[in-house]
């Protein structure tokens, strides 16, 4: 059996990330996040990958994705700031289909905010944060165990459809340490590829699944890359039927996925009267308060989507049924709440807990709400 | 055991993590469960800092302190920032040239000497991070000495084996002769 | 420094043998206006792979926005049109990821000098071996004339309407004093030299940079009175200076000139392998 060890979330992440295949990390130095970079440059070149420190943030995200062209799978974190900075690039990403995983390790903003506290600020940037429509696949771990496993998720669900993933880490589980058992072996996807290519063979050439197959650089198959609107060869076009029909295309590839991509914790929910809805970090206050309610006789649970986006519509709706309040608990001032009342519907009762001051939610916190008339 | 929600307290350099490190990788080798976490920031560059390690036989929801259950203090400045609202309940270790404050007034508060015992007795100041993890685990009772043992050598530098073995033996000894209350 | 073309070989193969062979016909003619100096750099590239016979498989040609970055396309390479300013970091990771592969970055001056000024610096520090061919037509052609960090002070764009107060970059000495190990410049009137400094930045081992001045009538040109296509080739022909002539010529009759040829070009340990050698230690324990 696999032995436990004591790890961070970050250097889970990075863990998990080798375990999924990562060799090539460029990055930047931020508060949370910097574990993520310091133990990949450890790493990395232990396993015969390779590691980066670029000049800034978006050099990082734009060195990652040279690197995945070429067929290395990548990785870069970062922090609230620098994500900001990243979203350019992680659309072109989503735009010619480039797997690639981005960590955001969120920190309290706005602007350069309260670096080293707590904060799940970046939720709703991860969905609208670059400009455009594109698909987005977000995922937020709650524990250690969950950096290494989730991160390996990451890279196999970008692999598998050729879109950038976000792990949406928080400074509580990134900088938490706990035990975490480090299994022999992890499942392994790799992207849809094309062996002997004809030279010419376009490179987004039409597939029953939506997702393009195509060879890395180098390979033989010699085709553009674009983050103009392109047509199946990947060159510009301004014809408004081939974009349209791709943007649509990218949209759908994800879409038609809802099922293989979104996960949730669902904790005591099945004759719960009250819920507590959480992600990340939060979710761990949650379970707490959950558990205290319980042994008080209160018939709670807990709703954690672990899939942030897509967003878990199908699974909320059916958990929230029978339930007479929910409690959205999140550090920030309101995001995926909104997500929630979307969901639910105007006349659930929602009740929402929300800081913004660089501290966490304490289960007591979220009891008070739990136990309030 | 029960949960033991623990916050160690000092200025930044006297290895305050490291110290909540080693006692959770302490309590990871003895087969419990742990949850380490501290403050970052400027904090950790001088001024009063503090980490937390939580080791309990059962899983960990919550991550960080809420009801301490314990409190080292190394520092006047720390001890007087993270001592305020604590549980009555909550065992307090400081350092002997401390003072201890009003606010502790009707707390179990024991007194002994890290600091001077790591500077004279083992001839590093440096060392008494691992003094106070001996003393520690002599007090709590969080897991077999060899456990703890094990867990320094795990997060020091090679070669300070000898130097660190002799910091835990001594704080040890802090304990096994009773503490000043 | 003297230009040696002596393992250069100019013009061996007609213009269009050239550009069926390195080129993907299919998306030709190219989208630049008539009059632009890019097609003759572009033609440039493809002669320096013929010179040098590269492998087209393991060549990848790296643009970022602008007029220039439609480049990359045009050669029927692996080709990767990135965003605004970042084809040098771009690059940086295929080069990382393939020190094998011949990594040829094609962009503008804005492109290379504003928004992706750093990328210039730095990848210059670090010597990776990147090719790296600036088309500097002194504006930003693709947006509609706006002024641009080569714009030479006083002249006019259209976010210049009263004259330029910006001084001008050189983007050669900019690379050179960031530690570039190759930097050259050359001009379009230049064309058959142009080929043969190319394949010997592509040659150089590490990180090179060609500054080769193009022309833009259409907006450029028109803003500031420089007349048709050919006077501003022919400007470029009266008004360079071999690299080897102006060592011995004083500041102030330089003034305004356009020095050509190569002006630096020295031996120093490139990045890529550099970093592989790194792994082969870490993993042979030698730490």
């Amino acid at each position: 059996m696999a032995k436990t060890v004591l790890m961070q979330g970050n250097e889970a992440c990075v863990e998990g990330a080798l375990a999924a295949g990562m060799r090539f990390y460029a990055g930047y130095p931020i508060t949370p996040s910097t574990e993520i970079a310091e133990v990949s440059a450890l790493r990395l070149p232990q396993v015969g990958g390779k590691f980066i420190q670029m000049e800034d943030e978006i050099a990082s995200i734009a060195c990652a994705i040279g690197a995945s062209v070429s067929g290395v799978k990548s990785m870069t974190a970062t922090s609230g700031p620098g994500f900001s900075l990243k979203q350019e690039n992680l659309g072109y990403a989503c735009l010619a289909e480039i797997p690639l995983v981005v960590v955001d390790v969120q920190r309290s903003g706005p602007s350069t905010g309260l670096p080293t506290s707590p904060s799940q600020g970046d939720v709703m940037m991860a969905k609208w944060g670059t400009h455009g429509d594109h698909p987005m696949i977000a995922i937020a771990p709650s524990s250690v165990k969950e950096c290494y496993e989730l991160a390996i998720r990451c890279f196999n669900l970008s692999e598998k459809y050729r879109t950038p993933v976000l792990f949406l880490m928080d400074e509580i589980i990134g900088h938490l340490r706990e035990g975490i058992e480090i299994p022999d072996k992890v499942e392994i996807v790799n992207r849809p590829t094309v062996v002997n290519p004809h030279p010419k063979r376009p490179a987004y050439a039409p597939t029953d699944d939506l997702i393009p197959a195509m060879a890395p650089f180098g390979k033989g198959q010699r085709y553009n890359i674009t983050g103009l609107l392109h047509d199946e060869s990947g060159f510009p076009t301004n014809d408004t039927e081939i974009a349209g029909a791709l943007v649509t295309r990218l949209m759908k590839k994800i879409d038609n996925n809802y099922d293989d991509i979104v996960q949730v914790e669902e904790t005591l929910m099945d004759d719960a009267k009250v819920a507590v809805f959480c992600f990340g970090g939060t979710a761990r206050a949650a379970k707490s308060a959950v558990e205290t309610a319980r042994a008080k006789g209160i018939k709670c649970g807990m709703f954690r989507p672990i899939t942030i986006w897509p967003f878990a519509e199908k699974e909320l709706a059916k958990a929230m049924k029978g339930v007479k309040k929910i409690i959205v608990a999140e550090h920030n001032y309101g995001q995926l709440v909104n997500e929630v009342r979307r969901v639910v519907g105007p006349e659930k009762r929602i009740e929402f807990i929300g800081k913004v001051d660089g501290t966490v939610i304490t289960p007591d916190e979220i009891l008070a709400k739990i136990e309030e008339a | 055991m029960a949960k033991m929600e623990i916050r160690l307290a000092g200025s930044g350099g006297q290895g305050i993590i490291l110290a909540t490190v080693i006692l959770a990788e302490a309590a990871i080798i003895a087969g419990k469960h742990t949850a380490q976490s501290q403050s970052y920031g400027p904090e950790a560059r001088g001024g009063a800092c503090k980490a937390e390690v939580i080791v309990s036989d059962t899983e960990i929801g919550f991550t960080k302190v809420q009801t301490p259950t314990f409190l080292m203090a190394l520092t006047q400045k720390s001890l007087d920032k993270y001592s305020k609202n604590l549980p009555k309940d909550c065992l307090v270790l400081i350092d002997e040239g401390l003072s201890v404050p009003q606010n502790l007034d009707g707390y179990k508060v024991i007194k002994l000497p890290i600091l001077s015992t790591a500077a004279e007795k083992v001839g590093r100041l440096m060392t008494a991070n691992i003094v106070a993890v001996a003393a520690i685990n002599g007090l709590l009772k969080l897991v077999d000495d060899e456990s703890l043992k094990t867990a320094v050598f795990m997060h020091i530098p090679k070669g300070t084996e000898a130097l660190n073995e002799k910091a835990l033996n001594e704080g040890f000894k802090l304990i096994e002769n009773g503490g000043n209350q | 420094m003297k230009v040696d073309m002596t393992n250069v070989s100019e013009n061996t193969m007609n213009i269009s043998d050239l550009i069926y062979k390195y080129m993907r016909i299919e998306h030709l003619p190219h989208i630049w206006c008539p009059g632009c100096g890019n097609g003759i750099i572009l033609r440039a590239v493809a002669q320096a792979m013929e010179n040098m016979k590269l492998e087209r498989n393991k060549t990848v040609l790296v643009s970022g926005i602008g007029c220039s970055s439609r480049a990359a396309g045009y050669l029927d390479c692996n080709s990767i049109h990135t965003t605004h300013g970042r084809a040098i970091a771009y690059a940086t990771g295929i080069k990382m990821a393939h020190p094998d592969y011949e990594v040829i970055v094609i962009t503008g001056d804005g492109d290379a000098s504003a928004i992706g000024g750093n990328h210039l610096i730095h990848a210059a520090r670090r010597n990776i071996g990147l090719t790296v061919i600036v088309m500097n037509n002194n504006i930003y052609g693709m947006t509609g004339g706006q002024y641009s960090p080569t714009t030479p002070h006083r002249e006019f764009g259209t976010t210049a309407p009263y004259g330029n107060i910006d001084q001008p970059f050189d983007i050669a000495k900019l690379a050179m004093g960031a530690g570039a190990t190759f930097a050259a410049r050359s001009t379009v009137y230049h064309a058959p030299q142009l080929a043969g400094i190319i394949e010997k930045g592509i040659r150089h081992k590490g990180f090179s940079v060609i500054d080769v001045t193009s022309i833009c009538p259409t907006y450029y040109g028109r803003k500031n009175k420089k007349g048709s296509a050919v006077d501003m080739m022919r400007w470029q022909k009266e008004n360079s200076i071999p690299v080897e002539k102006a060592k011995d010529m004083p500041e102030e009759e330089l003034e305004g000139k356009l020095v050509v040829g190569v002006l630096r070009d020295k031996e120093a340990v490139e990045y890529s392998e550099e970093y592989s050698r790194l792994v082969d230690a870490v993993q042979g324990g030698i730490k």
